[in-house]
């Protein structure tokens, strides 16, 4: 689970677990560069097929990549725009909710200044 | 105005989960209070500039909160929270459904399961809320649902400048 914290003046950042993972940053990052064939992108890895297809399908499950079938050969691609819309969604609902616990600060002060209000 | 209250937002894509926490300088059962009696949540609930409007309300199980966000402009976001479980001053469970103002659940937009928990600390209480989708799928609907309309909006703004534009030839 990756945290944000308001205390950090960046915005919101490597949000996804997906990218905690070093083949899976990997993977990404030679998919920025443009698609490619599952086997040439498992090439690199020491690892069996099986293990490198499991973290295909978390970044497809995180929606930072895209698959599609062309007879025997599955090729992967970025979904560029993927990661940035939900980090906007994630900042706009975190300012969302800062700006309504705001109000709500100003409440409870304002109730507490006043105890016997209904 | 309080200093240092932690406001920690969690983000799990994976798991289609949000974590918020935040702390707040009153009595638990004042923060209560304000998330639970509709006078008081029109009171916070719309960020500024934007105002609450609570068409019914019935705090039970079982129960619903139908209400609008109203912008300046007028135009109003209604949403319809279902009141899954309650214990009082401790915690609530609801479901909250985008909707028109009538009332009407949008079923092609998912919804989520908020489980919205009091509990004290010292002089302060938190409010915890785990904010669960059905799936990562469900969650990417409703982000793709946000990225269009918040595309549809500023191509409004901009039609809205356009028209206060000199005409030029």
């Amino acid at each position: 689970m990756v945290r944000v914290m308001t205390q950090s003046a960046r915005p919101l950042d490597s949000l996804f677990q997906a990218l905690a993972d070093p083949t899976r940053r990997a993977v990404v990052a030679r998919l920025g560069r443009g698609e490619a064939p599952v086997k040439e992108l498992a090439q690199p890895f020491d690892m069996a097929l099986p293990s490198f297809l499991q973290h295909l399908g978390v970044l497809e499950g995180a929606g930072l990549i895209e698959s599609r079938k062309e007879g025997r050969v599955r090729t992967c691609s970025l979904r560029p725009d993927a990661l940035a819309a939900a980090e906007r969604w994630f900042a706009e609902q975190r300012a969302m909710w800062e700006g309504r616990y705001d109000n709500l600060d100003a409440l409870l002060v304002q109730m507490q200044e006043t105890p016997d209000d209904t | 105005m309080t200093p240092d209250l932690r406001f920690d937002f969690m983000a799990d894509m994976q798991t289609g989960i949000l974590t918020m926490r935040r702390e707040f300088a009153a009595p638990r059962p004042l923060v209560w209070d304000c998330h639970t009696k509709s006078d008081l949540l029109d009171q916070w609930f719309a960020p500024k500039p934007m105002s609450t409007k609570t068409k019914s309300f019935e705090f039970r199980e079982g129960g619903h909160w139908h209400y609008a966000m109203v912008d300046p402009s007028g135009t109003e976001y209604w949403g319809l929270v279902e009141y899954l479980s309650i214990t009082p001053i401790e915690r609530y469970r609801t479901r909250d459904h985008f909707a028109d103002a009538e009332g009407v659940v949008n079923a092609d937009l998912p919804g989520a399961t908020w489980d919205v928990t009091f509990e004290d600390r010292e002089t302060r209480s938190l409010v915890q809320s785990v904010i669960t989708y059905a799936s990562a799928r469900d969650l990417q609907t409703v982000i793709d649902m946000g990225m269009k309309e918040g595309l549809a909006s500023t191509l409004e703004k901009l039609d809205e400048l356009l028209e206060t534009l000199p005409e030029r030839t």
